[in-house]
């Protein structure tokens, strides 16, 4: 017995080193994901929210791809032409296999196009003025649009493609049907080309996701090194905190904005910032001629331009970013963020803070006592944060705001009947292109679903505006499309149409060992990642 | 004794009916679950095709009327937010719930009756009256706070206990369990306490003061002076009729321990019902609130049927004088 003790001595840590050894060299590099929410579903087309987009990136793919500069490079097309207007035709990059081992073929692609453009699909948008998919031959394919796109290939970034055998084997040819109440299987299954598939699927609980050998791209320069990636969503912000600080896990990435700075004191952890497309802005009721919420009766105080720039005078964007944003955001005057196609630098400029030119406005136009008004925002951070922060500054100019916070749930269908006066809402560049920005915020709303200001509750109309975004919309030439979104975001600047406060950045946080390169649509591509 | 359980259930299938019309009748005020299924981007042609498609735009007796017939047949429709049937989401978070819920409700009874009973017999020592002043804390301690000081101590600094999840769990038939892994049960410790401090507290306060009252009735007295040794009149005698109130207590708290595990269930993100409900409530799911909160009414009505029958058990003036009705 004693013998036997005295071997296992000897020989254990040898024994140890070599099972350490053995688990290095095999490189089990596991990255253990948390963040507050969970994807919806795996379905690649019924579901447009972030959760669940943040997935299946890692599992499906496009046609076309960004490279870590977030440029639009070729991905399962390896190129692509215009053979008239209304033609795309996209030549398919030969030998890729889906996760089940179909290959990829344009029959797939065609089929995909028609599942994405379903009405139960939430991607219509991936594929903007498509209207149908045609196969030329087995690696050819053209997308048939009804109206030119010039950024189509902007949309295209978040087209999935799914393989028809497929999702025809198992009954998913149209995403998930809610009104049949079935378990669709493609809700809790994905089969796509990308760097990972999916093992494990267990809602609110973890999702598992393991590195494909097979992807095609695997040799590619900006490829990292995780063979598998828990997702686990932590619901709660403390406890999220507390397993990043544990090592529990190792990338958080919607750290609680409060303990930022604790955790990075921390020497384990650090915090990765980046902007992401999105602003964060006030509204005006610019449509009424007497307010919903307002003490001024029988006329609009916010149709003047000179009170909307008087409100931009007055508030202190420099204290906004400090003390409710703490930091994390970069002030703007435009409606378009850096990072999206049109971007205007000159845009950006915003009313400087000075209380006597507020004062002076006012009076200009007839308010020297100012007046009375309810500012509408949902209960999410940081717009309830910021939504009490401004009426202390607009009450140092006359002007009585009240903030009204409700649960976001009432108040998207309180603004969607354009029920209020002024608002705070935060909106992300989903396609990454102006005009996406510009024709459904500042559009003449037609009221009718066209596509056309429909979520330009405010309600602000202008003749110049409009004009320019039909022909940004069609103007093919990129150089002379950029100058029309110039002039739009420069008149919106001047006219105060909205107002803009500010671009948020984004941390993630993460353990001293993760390598991660932030996205500016707020995506971790784990295939990128690298864990030392 | 028969016709009394039927009675009971019957009852119950009302009491059931009424928490599904109100429940139904708030979900008009919760907003719009379309709003967040949608990103804020979204077209209102989508918002109203999705709508359309979720039978969202129909009356509220329309919707009422349909869930409830569904509902007979067991099927409470699909999430709105994981698309995936009501009756299997609930069916899936309902081990762990119930796991967690009887852990906490055994430390209670374990903890809690020795507790009350050394503060009851030792009620001038200093150790009875720290214990007394600690559970001051248990009662007016919100849960979500004892759960992140327990994450604080056993998971951040000392790194003992996992700060999150249910481990690894198995499957045997349609119940998953934790109990049966190390991680599973390493995860089980901390949510446990933190939802058993409450029961702790309450029922070692509750089997002090009956304890007090039944040590200076006369039977007790009479018991010592026929000379029984100490461990028979306090366990034998006394502490068997304080039994009927704690049992009250404890059944309904195990209720409670079920239907309001919820913060407990957010702060360690235990994957039960409470979550699947607080996520529900943010997201506006209308079927699984619905599917939710008959189920916690039909877990009420067969805990207080439970509590009721064993009475009987217990006391034996019931069941002479009651006979086949019940009498309360």
């Amino acid at each position: 017995m004693l013998m036997v003790i005295r071997m296992t001595r000897r020989i254990l840590p040898t024994l140890i080193s070599a099972i350490v050894l053995a688990s290095t060299a095999v490189h089990a590099k596991t990255l253990r994901y948390a963040s507050q929410d969970d994807p919806q579903t795996l379905d690649a087309h019924s579901s447009n929210l972030l959760p669940t987009n943040r997935v299946l990136s890692s599992v499906y793919e496009g046609l076309v791809g960004r490279d870590k500069n977030y440029k639009i490079v070729p991905w399962l097309a390896l190129s692509w032409s215009q053979p008239d207007r209304m033609t795309w035709r996209f030549k398919l990059r030969p030998n890729v296999k889906f996760h089940g081992g179909e290959e990829l073929t344009a029959d797939d692609v065609v089929f995909s196009v028609e599942r994405a453009l379903h009405p139960l699909s939430q991607m219509k948008s991936s594929l903007q003025g498509v209207k149908a998919a045609k196969k030329i031959d087995k690696l050819t394919v053209d997308l048939i649009m009804s109206e030119p796109n010039p950024v189509l290939l902007n949309h295209l970034f978040q087209f999935r493609i799914v393989s028809k055998e497929w999702s025809e084997k198992h009954k998913a040819a149209v995403p998930q049907n809610y009104k049949d109440r079935e378990d669709t299987y493609s809700s809790r299954n994905a089969n796509g080309t990308g760097p990972f598939k999916v093992t494990l699927r267990q809602p609110d609980v973890k999702t598992v996701l393991v590195a494909n050998a097979d992807w095609w791209n695997k040799g590619s320069a900006e490829k990292g090194n995780l063979t598998q990636v828990d997702i686990l969503p932590v619901k709660s912000n403390a406890t999220r905190a507390a397993a990043l600080l544990s090592g529990e896990v190792d990338f958080v990435l919607d750290p609680p904005p409060q303990d930022i700075a604790r955790l990075k004191t921390n020497p384990n952890v650090k915090i990765v910032e980046g902007a992401e497309a999105r602003v964060q802005y006030l509204a005006f009721d610019q449509f009424r001629d007497e307010l919903l919420y307002s003490d001024v009766k029988g006329k609009n105080p916010l149709k003047d331009v000179r009170v909307r720039q008087a409100i931009a005078h007055a508030i202190d964007i420099e204290a906004i970013k400090d003390k409710v944003m703490r930091n994390l955001a970069i002030p703007t005057g435009s409606q378009v963020p850096r990072g999206v196609q049109g971007y205007t630098k000159d845009a950006e400029k915003r009313a400087d803070y000075d209380k006597d030119k507020a004062k002076k406005l006012l009076a200009d136009a007839g308010y020297p006592n100012g007046f009375g008004i309810t500012i509408d925002c949902g209960n999410i951070q940081p717009a309830a944060d910021i939504c009490q922060a401004i009426p202390p500054m607009l009450s140092q100019v006359g002007i009585r705001a009240t903030p009204n916070i409700i649960p976001q749930a009432t108040y998207f269908p309180k603004i969607q009947k354009f029920d209020t006066s002024m608002y705070i809402l935060s909106w992300g560049s989903a396609t990454y292109d102006a005009l996406y920005n510009l024709q459904l915020l500042l559009h003449t709303s037609t009221g009718d679903n066209t596509g056309y200001g429909d979520s330009n509750y405010g309600r602000y109309s202008n003749k110049k505006m409009d004009e320019l975004i039909g022909k940004i919309k069609v103007e093919a030439d990129m150089k002379k499309r950029d100058g029309f979104i110039r002039e739009a975001l420069m008149l919106h600047n001047q006219e105060v149409a909205t107002l803009p406060l500010h671009q948020p950045l984004v941390p993630w946080a993460m353990r001293k060992n993760v390598e991660a390169t932030f996205t500016p649509n707020n995506i971790p591509y784990f295939f990128r990642f690298k864990l030392n | 004794m028969l016709a009394f359980i039927i009675r009971r259930l019957l009852q119950s299938v009302l009491v059931m009916l009424a928490v599904g019309f109100i429940a139904f009748s708030l979900f008009n005020f919760v907003g719009d679950p379309v709003s967040l299924m949608l990103p804020p981007e979204a077209t209102t042609a989508d918002r109203e095709a999705v709508r359309k498609a979720l039978g969202l735009d129909d009356p509220f007796y329309v919707q009422f009327g349909s869930f409830l017939g569904n509902a007979l047949q067991g099927n409470f429709g699909i999430s709105l937010r994981l698309g995936r049937p009501v009756s299997q989401l609930i069916a899936e978070r309902l081990p762990a719930t119930l796991e967690l819920a009887m852990t906490a409700a055994l430390i209670g009874l374990f903890v809690g009756i020795p507790l009350g009973v050394y503060t009851a017999l030792r009620r001038d020592k200093w150790t009875a009256k720290a214990i007394l002043t600690t559970s001051l804390i248990g009662v007016s301690l919100p849960n979500f706070l004892i759960g992140i000081f327990l994450i604080l101590i056993f998971a951040v600094w000392l790194g003992w206990l996992p700060s999150f999840g249910r481990g690894d769990v198995t499957q045997l038939g349609l119940w998953s369990t934790g109990l049966l892994t190390a991680s599973g049960i390493k995860a089980l410790i901390l949510p446990a306490i933190t939802l058993g401090f409450y029961p702790v507290t309450l029922i070692m306060r509750l089997v002090r003061s009956e304890m007090l009252e039944v040590l200076r009735t006369d039977y007790i007295k009479f018991a010592r002076a026929r000379g029984l040794t100490n461990r028979s009149v306090h366990f034998g005698h006394a502490l068997k009729n304080t039994l009927v109130p704690v049992m009250t207590i404890t059944g309904l708290q195990l209720g409670g321990l079920i239907a309001f595990a919820i913060i407990t269930e957010t702060v360690f993100q235990w994957p039960g019902m409470g979550l699947l409900f607080i996520q529900a409530v943010q997201f506006a799911d209308i079927p699984v609130m619905a599917a939710y909160l008959c189920l916690i009414g039909l877990i009420f009505v067969i805990i207080n049927l439970v509590v009721d029958l064993l009475y009987y058990a217990v006391d034996p003036r019931l069941r002479i004088g009651g006979g086949g009705t019940g009498g309360h």
